[in-house]
């Protein structure tokens, strides 16, 4: 977390209005799977250090389309700034179009970080589900430039189709560590697959962490993450050492729209990232 | 023997049941192995045993000609493989195959059965071992089935 | 200056008042009948406010009325608040041109323009409290609204104190009003007997400043008195209350009530509560090109949590159901707004009671639900009383 406190000097600030978004340089497109890819950008002007901590978001704007909240699936601790996603809207399948040399407006960044800091010291288990890694690979990195801080370290993924495994160079790479666990599962499988068959949450009773001091980070579907969640305490993991990310409508990602309203809190400002505990009875409560 | 009561005794599955009632389920124990790639059981065979799987991942699949054969489920290290020995007509549901090489106890569904109803105390104890396993599989079925990875349109 | 003077001028002094800060180059808006309601615009001079004008209002009701006397300020709110000029229903936020691989951003929303300096003329108690409860909003938190921050910061506010309850307000229940307290440069109190003046309160130096150039005496303590007679009238006759304590348990206990099934049988999300609200603050952002394409607009609209995009993600609306939406505004407004600000986000103006094309009135539907807590909440401490004596 270092490098989120301390202002490298290789960093640019935005000094005009929040909702003035700053161009940045699309520096590489990679296409991931049929429907995702992963940008990698630049500021156009000024430094190329996005200061960021894992699990925050920023505000895309693709000129003359819109605006969408995207969380951050870079690293915190080196340059420019990489955004993986799937083209499911109007503005994302804009993403999907752009090329080497495209501009981009961004804001950000915003909302709440994992607690990687806190982790320190416990096991940390983070279960991602479909396009649910990408948020979570930040914290992956932070976790990883600091192993020797934590005790066990396992990555539980579960994915739709072996077709739609983000990632899966680096997977491996992780899956090769002998200091980090890596289970993958697919909720549909073709004949080809070895790998596991069924819902992530089958893979918590394979993670063998110490549920006493153990932290969980959980994102994917809001279904996936309360199922999820009530693996972990079923396995007396404590419910305030969990926590989720949550998705909701976003116009400004500062507060100030209302469109994120979760209860009482802006997921925008309050989260993304929350205490399993500030939002337990929320999750259980239809059309809050 | 001694290491197979050990290792049941030691299992989740069989936590409190009492040393008189592991004794009677060890009598109906053996360690079995199979080796990659072979099948453990095979839809619409009896279904005398369950296993306990302690090593290696299954298989749980569907045989379908147009697609071949279809995972729907795999199991590994701590799993229960196997509940159509509890329940009649008796016979396998699924073809279940060894991804890995896979090491685990069988336990004698024939014999069980007998002790089960011979003593209903034991009976309700294993039943409710297996209903808590039914319970998970089905939950994780449903979870499934919704599809929650896929783009709504 | 130490102490803040309160005066008293003739009616006719209105206009000079007006006058006076239209030349210290305030763009004054002030309510004026407009079609068959009074409506706020820019005002130029007294004889543009609704002189002998009233209105009846009930749910789903409103009428302009004469009066048999010449007050300017006989009426209660109108369809319009202020917030429609200290956060305008359209604002361009940022013009960026360019293409592809070029893009030029301006920052519009910071860019000062001489028409907001705005004198607001004839804000009740409730639309002042509701100004403030948009200051936090926008200027309280980690992130601010710099436009609404500069249109605020210079704006000249002349409060006026009501004498006359309306059809659907409850300011007195919800403790804003009728007399205006604090955040004012200037308050007036208008008086009608056989004479017809205005008691004059000076909030600040500024008011004060601009109230050396009108025709003014100090205000007498007979003179003063029969103003606190007629606002601590109006504060008896509102019809309506809402009771602002535990909203939040109240609300958050009773997300299953039944009355929300009732309530979204009537409502038919069309907003106009949300329009009206003068606390509502959620906005949307809209994106747009020119036909070129070479030039794109973001700006910012007014939004309301009763459409069904408001809560859209990929796929689907978070809350699909009337019953989800209007439960979503009225928790939000009388409790989630506690947590988030500190304060309820209802000041009892009472306009999404008479804008509301169906007459949903926000007291009625909170008091059934508080009826059950009370009752609940009875009947689990007698439970415990019972338990205690056995």
């Amino acid at each position: 977390m270092a490098s989120v406190l301390e202002v490298p000097s290789d960093t640019t600030f935005v000094s005009a209005g929040p909702m003035v978004p700053r161009p940045f340089v699309v520096k590489r497109f990679r296409k991931e799977t049929d429907d995702t890819f992963t940008l990698e950008l630049e500021p156009k002007e000024g430094r190329s250090r996005f200061v960021f901590g894992p699990g925050q978001f920023n505000m895309v704007y693709v000129y003359g389309v819109g605006e969408v909240p995207i969380s951050i699936s870079g690293s915190p601790s080196t340059p420019g700034l990489i955004h993986t996603t799937r083209a499911v809207g109007t503005v994302t399948k804009a993403m999907a179009k752009l090329k080497k040399g495209d501009i981009v407006g961004i804001r950000g960044p915003y909302g709440t970080t994992w607690p990687v800091k806190e982790a320190r010291s416990h096991d940390v288990v983070i279960v991602a589900g479909g396009i649910g890694l990408p948020p979570l690979r930040g914290a992956i990195y932070e976790i990883l430039s600091n192993r020797k801080d934590y005790g066990k370290v396992v990555l539980l993924y579960g994915v739709r189709t072996p077709a739609d495994i983000l990632f899966k160079d680096e997977l491996e790479q992780w899956r090769a560590r002998f200091d980090m666990e890596v289970f993958i599962t697919v909720d549909r499988a073709v004949s080809e697959w070895r790998g596991n068959v069924g819902v992530v949450t089958t893979l918590i009773s394979k993670a063998g962490f110490d549920p006493q001091n153990t932290i969980a980070m959980i994102v994917g579907p809001e279904v996936m993450m309360r199922f999820t969640a009530l693996e972990f305490i079923k396995r007396s993991v404590k419910p305030d050492s969990i926590y989720l990310s949550m998705e909701r409508n976003m116009k400004c990602g500062i507060g100030l729209c209302g469109h994120c309203q979760f209860g009482p809190m802006f997921v925008c400002k309050d989260g993304p990232v929350f205490r399993y505990t500030q939002i337990k009875d929320l999750l259980v409560k239809w059309e809050i | 023997m001694e290491t197979l009561e050990r290792i049941l005794g030691q299992h989740p599955f069989f936590k409190d049941l009492g040393p008189d009632y592991l004794q009677l389920v060890t009598g109906c124990a053996s360690n079995v192995r199979f080796e990659q790639d072979t099948f453990i059981f095979r839809e619409g065979e009896e279904a005398n045993q369950f296993y306990l799987i302690r090593e290696g991942r299954v298989a749980l699949q569907v045989f379908s000609p147009e697609r071949g054969h279809i995972t729907v489920e795999t199991l590994g290290e701590g799993d229960i493989l196997g509940w159509s020995w509890l329940i009649p007509p008796y016979n396998w549901h699924f073809d279940a195959k060894a991804l890995d090489l896979t090491r685990a106890i069988a336990l004698d569904g024939k014999c069980l059965r007998r002790k089960c109803e011979e003593d209903h105390h034991l009976g309700y104890e294993i039943l409710k071992r297996f209903a808590h396993i039914i319970e998970q599989r089905l939950e994780s079925t449903r979870l499934q089935l919704l599809d929650l990875y896929g783009v709504r349109s | 200056m130490s102490t803040l003077m309160t005066y008293r001028i003739e009616h006719d002094a209105l206009n000079e008042l007006i006058q006076e800060l239209r030349k210290e180059k305030y763009n004054v808006i002030g309510p004026t009948p407009r079609g068959e309601a009074i409506v706020l615009d820019e005002i130029t001079s007294a004889l543009e406010l609704p002189i002998g004008k009233t209105d009846e209002q009930s749910p789903a009701q409103y009428h302009l009325k004469d009066r048999t006397d010449k007050a300017y300020f006989g009426f209660s709110a109108g369809p319009h608040s202020w917030k429609k000029y200290l956060f305008p229903p359209i604002l361009r936020l940022v013009t960026a041109s360019g293409n592809g691989s070029d893009l030029q951003i301006s920052d519009d929303a910071s860019k000062p323009n001489e028409e907001e300096k705005y004198a607001l003329f004839g804000v009740r108690a409730c639309d002042l409290s509701a100004i403030h409860i948009q200051d936090q909003v926008f200027g309280d938190g980690t992130y601010k609204d710099p436009a609404y921050l500069r249109v605020r910061n210079q704006a000249f506010i002349v409060a006026v104190n009501c004498t006359r309850a309306g059809g659907t307000c409850f300011c007195s229940s919800v403790r804003t009003g009728p007399r205006a307290r604090v955040g004012f440069d200037l308050a007036l109190s208008e008086v009608i007997d056989n004479e017809h003046y205005f008691i004059v309160e000076v909030g600040t130096e500024r008011g004060e400043k601009v109230m050396s150039s009108v025709s003014r005496r100090p205000a007498g303590d007979t003179e003063m008195e029969k103003a606190d007679r007629l606002i601590r009238a109006a504060a008896q006759l509102t019809g309506r209350s809402l009771e602002p304590d535990n909203t939040r348990e109240i609300l958050y206990q009773n997300t299953e009530h039944p009355r929300w099934d009732v309530v979204a049988a009537r409502c038919l999300s069309c907003a106009n509560c949300t329009m009206v609200c003068p606390t509502c603050f959620c906005a949307t952002v809209e994106d747009t090109t020119d036909l070129t394409g070479t030039e794109a607009q973001r700006t910012r609209k007014w939004d309301s949590c009763f459409t069904m995009d408001f809560s859209y993600i990929h796929g689907g609306s978070v809350r699909p159901s009337a019953r989800g939406r209007y439960r979503h505004w009225l928790t939000h407004k009388l409790a989630s707004w506690v947590d988030q600000f500190g304060t309820i986000g209802c000041v009892g103006c009472g306009r999404c009671i008479t804008w509301c094309p169906v007459g949903i009135d926000i007291t009625e539907e909170f008091r059934v639900i508080r009826e059950t807590y009370l009752m609940t909440s009875r009947v689990s401490s007698t439970k415990e009383a019972t338990h205690g004596n056995s």
